[in-house]
């Protein structure tokens, strides 16, 4: 009788690196719905065109880096990254912006550096800075949400679609697109926050939309944390840094400042808080070091929407911080068992 | 109950314990033949005693321990000895090893075994011994001699015994099973290991799935007045661990590379309780244990008792196993078991559970794919390891980075592999890592060991050499002392010059001045209160020794040499000086502590017991410079009586001197003592002028004798006024650098040599006073 041979364990958790990426992209789902129904179809219209673009792009590497197709393809990641791609730009960008983005995302972020899980920065928010720095104008082209737009209401699917794909005139956009709540901030002029929130209609009634689509991030980030997809360490320690920098301000100032439930519920947020920093690949590898991560993802992003040039700084801010991510590995190494002190700060990083 | 801590991670594996705890454990059918593994746990293999044709009983001492760490091996029943040789062992490395085949003559006959009536009135390294006799090792994991592990109390404080009971691995009951049906053993061994290693403290560790076994446990321990608990933790693999068992139990961790017993604490596992209670009870040596046998590929899943040696296919049969079904067979559990490729492998006393796995119940694992850093390994990891740095870390080689992430605290639990959803092997890499390392830190300690040896050759030949030059030179003074000693036949009365002594006393002085060195530094660093106290106090402790050593050395072969040279009493000057010496440091010690006295320093009654030391010491110096001055003193009488024996006038006269000096320091100190030393002091001063007096009138006398042999001898006499010119200024000279030393010991030897110029000085003077009368 002759049997197999092989190493223990002999049994494994039912769980993969492809189940993952599921959970994620199921939990991107009430995010997506909310952004649907409040900023029109562009959306999902930017998901699919970027999840096909992703494969696609995916599978040329693959094959020029002489990769098994089916098994990479498998693992969903790069789905996952066009999702995230899709759902930052505005929902009625141009379809090459878009191409652009996972062009930079899958192509250099990721398989440049040498695929999925050694790629150092997130490919998303390297896609989304490029595109910010090249392309301003259609980056911070999003359009109202329609409980502003008078009249005419919801664009259509069609319209929606040849507004992406480029067949509409100019005129369309300025009818759907406007400035978001954090624009609007930023370019107030001299006047103090209450007089922006009571001149501006993007604030003062257009917030709920911004509100609505929070929330439904928050519960998909819910439940990855229930499914133990990720960890709070990241997005806790962001949200608490943002949350006590905004309140420190806005009591010191409230004049000039943004009150913190403003940064909580704009922007990218509540996204960028489950869904981007979380990305396991590009940031700190500890419980620890993803508090610290976390914490300066936080921070950071308070200061570039408060006194930077750019209305959101995710896209920076994880960027520096995946930077600082093998350093703060470093210095973070959990004390092991049996050990009275972590041994941090020496040996290094792979 | 106490309280229950928490280890980190952990994993909450499918437990399919249920299958195998439906039937009570099994009798199997006596197999046919039985191979015993002659190692079946680190450390030495046993030693066969039986011969191959042997007839022997079950129980029968079969093979040998051999060292501390090894363990008996008995007859598991009875039978002939078919062979001894490499048959298939269950080991990771699927390699061969020896075992001894037995036939079984299918009586079963017992070998005349008897338990111990009353161990407690034993001897405890009896009682350890029997249980080293009878084969015991731990049954849970390793299989180390139980014995090495009761020994352990010698040099460690045991104050809590922890019998393992969690059994955590998914699918084994074996130990589940021994608790429901043979509590009372289980107890019983306790007892004895109670009486062994006497813990303050004992906790069963047990998990919250076996309820039965609980109750069972429970029951048994009703009315007993040992202070042992029962401690149910919760369910989570690797609470077995006896690391994780450990921590949650008492909140303790193990530190790093040490083992419980450092921090008082020693581990059992139920099985082996049973093991020892049978083994002083009933005499028996460890030749069965229970084993788990399950899986989907096996009908009737169940726990058997299984003599040690049973081939697994026996215990396959017994519980009906469907052969195409199998595909992987496990023994040990499905996280850390091994795999087994051959139904042949018997059962050893650390094989509690085998799996035979149908393909969907344990498919071959998904193919690695790359990691995405998801930190779910380091989120279970019960070491607290980073097993994706450790994973990158092997991967590319980085072998110190590894070591530096702690590898070397992973215990192969592959809970990281469990989780990982990259399917990634993680275990693997670390076995691969680890053994990697051991590689290269065997290599390393060969090659520091072949530098060692060269060096060591290296340091030898410059021994040798400098030896070659001492002796050399010692000749070459040799030489000249015998040459001067024919010119002065008086003077080369100190006999033959002692080879080492020279050099030993330089080694004396330059400890001394070291020691000085350090004392100085410590009684500046007291007065001004800064600087490392204890750094200095070690390095003058260690400069203590150092002068002592070298001192001791000194004597002794001084007292060698003087010893056949003690006749004519050339050694008197040595003992003299070393007496001196003595009461020297003696003072200065006494003044040291005087100073810490008044000012309150702390380290008082370590200068107390310096000081104490010294008095015997320079009591020792001044006796046995008495008893050779005595030896001497009539010496020169006699030699004055006969005229014929030479006298050492040098000798003596410096004698007189260093004794002249020494009662006028003693007389200086005696003034800055008081009470009953001064009451001492004044007695040893009076001893002191006694001895001065008699030294002085022998040494005129000798004088006296010298001087009217000169006068008949013809003198140069131009030379003689040269010579006593350059004595004399030699006196000055002396006299001068001794005015400007300080130090005891220095003082010394430049008024020994003093004297000495003194001598010669005045020697010339007086020769050469009485050949100008002439
Ligand atoms: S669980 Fe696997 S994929 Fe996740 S970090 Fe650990 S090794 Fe990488
Ligand atoms: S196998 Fe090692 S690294 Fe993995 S979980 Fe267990 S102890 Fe940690």
């Amino acid at each position: 009788m002759s049997l197999i041979r092989m190493s223990s364990p002999h049994v494994y958790k039912a769980n993969s690196t492809a189940n993952v990426m599921r959970l994620v992209t199921l939990a991107m789902l009430p995010g997506v719905l909310a952004m649907t129904v409040f900023f029109g179809w562009g959306t999902l219209i930017q998901i699919v065109w970027a999840s096909l673009l992703a494969l696609g792009f995916e599978a040329a590497m693959l094959k020029l880096r002489k990769r098994p197709l089916g098994f990479y393809l498998g693992d969903f990641s790069a789905v996952v990254t066009a999702a995230l791609i899709a759902v930052s730009l505005p929902p009625l960008a141009p379809w090459w912006l878009t191409g652009v983005g996972v062009f930079v995302a899958i192509v250099i972020a990721k398989h440049l550096y040498g695929g999925l899980g050694q790629n150092p920065f997130n490919p998303a928010m390297v896609a989304y800075a490029l595109l910010l720095i090249s392309f301003p104008v259609e980056m911070t082209r999003w359009n109202a949400p329609f409980v502003l737009i008078d009249g005419a209401s919801v664009a259509s699917f069609m319209d929606t679609l040849g507004a992406i794909f480029g067949s509409v005139e100019p005129a369309f956009y300025d009818q759907f697109t406007g400035a978001t709540p954090l624009d609007e901030l930023r370019h107030r002029g001299g006047l103090t926050t209450e007089e922006v929130w009571r001149q501006s209609a993007v604030l003062a009634e257009g917030i709920g939309a911004w509100h609505a689509v929070s929330a439904a991030w928050l519960m998909g980030g819910i439940f990855l944390l229930y499914r133990k997809v990720i960890t709070w360490h990241a997005p806790i320690a962001m949200l608490a840094t943002l949350a006590l920098l905004s309140s420190m301000f806005f009591g010191y100032d409230p004049d000039n400042y943004a009150d913190p439930l403003f940064h909580m519920t704009t922007g990218a947020t509540m996204l960028a808080a489950f869904f981007i920093i979380t990305d396991p690949v590009s940031s700190a590898t500890s419980n620890r070091g993803r508090l610290v991560f976390g914490a300066g993802i936080g921070l950071l992003v308070f200061i570039i929407r408060t006194w930077g040039n750019y209305p959101d700084g995710f896209a920076f801010a994880v960027l520096l911080m995946n930077l600082a991510a093998p350093f703060i590995d470093l210095y973070t190494q959990p004390r092991s068992y049996g050990h009275t002190r972590a041994n941090k700060g020496r040996g290094g990083n792979a | 109950m106490g309280k229950v801590f928490a280890f980190h991670g952990g994993i909450h594996p499918p437990e399919n314990k249920k299958q195998s705890t439906r039937e009570p454990i099994g009798q199997l059918p006596l197999p046919k033949r039985l191979y015993v593994p002659l190692q079946q746990h680190i450390g030495m293999a046993a030693s066969p005693i039986v011969e191959v044709g042997q007839t022997v009983l079950k129980g029968q001492l079969i093979a040998e321990p051999v060292g501390r760490i090894s363990a008996a091996l008995h007859a598991p029943t009875s039978g002939r000895v078919l062979s001894i040789g490499p048959h298939p062992v269950p080991h990771a490395s699927g390699l061969d090893s020896d075992c001894i085949c037995i036939e079984s003559d299918g009586e079963d006959r017992w070998v005349e075994h008897q338990g111990i009536e009353d161990y407690a009135a034993m001897e405890r390294d009896d009682l350890i011994e029997h249980i080293r006799q009878c084969g015991i090792a731990g049954m849970g994991g390793a299989g180390f001699p139980t014995d090495v592990k009761l020994h352990l109390g010698d040099d460690h404080i045991v104050n809590t015994l922890i019998i393992n009971a969690a059994e955590c691995e998914p699918y084994i009951t074996a130990d589940d099973m021994l608790m429901r049906e043979r509590a009372d053993q289980i107890i019983g061994g306790i007892r004895i290991l109670h009486h062994l290693i006497k813990p303050s403290h004992v906790i069963i560790g047990i998990e919250d799935n076996k309820a039965h076994a609980i109750h069972t446990l429970e029951k048994a321990l009703k009315g007993c007045e040992l202070n042992i608990d029962i401690q149910v933790v919760p369910t989570k693999y690797p609470s077995g661990g006896e690391r994780q068992l450990i921590k949650l139990l008492t909140d303790i961790e193990v530190p790093s590379g040490k083992i419980p017993a450092d921090i008082g604490i020693v581990c059992q596992n139920v099985g082996t309780m049973s093991a020892v209670y049978r083994a002083v009870h009933f005499g028996e040596p460890l030749i069965s244990r229970v084993v788990t046998v399950t899986g989907d590929a096996v009908a009737r899943p169940q726990n058997f008792e299984a003599l040690i040696g049973t081939p697994f296919a026996d215990l396959l049969d017994a519980a009906n196993l469907y052969e195409d079904r199998l595909y992987r067979l496990v023994m040990g559990g499905p996280m850390m078991g091994v795999t087994v490729e051959h139904d042949q492998i018997p059962v050893i006393k650390t094989t509690n559970c085998i799996i035979a796995a149908s393909r969907e119940e344990m498919p071959p694992a998904a193919p690695e794919q790359p990691c995405i850093r998801c930190g779910m390994c380091e989120q279970v990891c019960p070491a607290e390891l980073l097993p994706q740095q450790l994973y990158w870390f092997a991967k590319g080689r980085e072998f110190d980075k590894a070591k530096h992430h702690n590898l070397f605290d992973c215990i192969e639990c592959g809970a990281c592999a469990y989780v990982c959803p990259s399917s990634i092997p993680l275990v693997q890499y670390y076995r691969f890592a680890k053994s990697e390392i051991r590689t290269e830190e065997a290599e390393q300690r060969k090659a520091d060991h072949a530098r060692q040896r060269f060096e060591a050759r290296q340091a030898r030949l410059e021994r040798e050499k400098a030896e070659k030059e001492a002796r050399r030179k010692a000749r070459a003074e040799e030489a000249a002392k015998a040459q001067k000693a024919r010119k002065a036949p008086e003077a080369s009365a100190s006999g033959s010059p002692e080879l080492d002594l020279n050099a030993l006393k330089t080694a004396a002085a330059v400890a001394r001045t070291k020691l000085k060195k350090a004392q100085k530094a410590l009684d500046a660093a007291r007065e001004s209160g800064e600087g490392d106290l204890s750094a200095l106090e070690a390095a003058l402790a260690s400069a203590q020794t150092s002068a002592d050593k070298a001192q001791a050395d000194l004597d002794k072969a001084q007292s060698g040499s003087a010893a056949p040279a003690g006749n004519d009493g050339p050694d008197i000057k040595q003992l003299k000086t070393a007496a001196a010496v003595a009461r020297t440091k003696l003072k200065k010690a006494r003044d040291a502590l005087k100073n810490a006295e008044t000012k309150g320093l702390d380290g008082l009654d370590k200068l107390r017991a310096t000081v104490q030391e010294l008095e015997t010491r320079a009591d020792e110096a001044d006796k046995a410079y008495q008893q050779a001055s005595g030896a001497n003193t009539q010496d020169s009488a006699g030699s004055e009586a006969s005229e014929a024996a030479p006298v050492d006038l040098k000798a003596l006269k410096q004698q007189v001197s260093i004794m002249r000096t020494k009662l006028k320091k003693s007389e200086a100190a005696l003034a800055d003592l008081e009470g009953e030393e001064r009451a001492q002091a004044e007695q040893a001063l009076e001893t002191l002028r006694q001895r001065h007096a008699e030294a002085d009138r022998a040494f005129k006398a000798a004088e006296q004798a010298q001087l009217d042999k000169a006068a008949a001898q013809g003198v140069d006499l131009k030379k003689l006024k040269v010579d006593a010119a350059m004595a004399r200024a030699a006196v000055t000279k002396l006299e001068r650098s001794l005015d400007k030393t300080e130090e005891a010991e220095a003082r010394a030897s430049l008024e020994s040599e003093l004297a000495a110029a003194r001598r010669k000085a005045e020697e010339l003077n007086e020769t050469l006073k009485q050949h100008e009368t002439a």
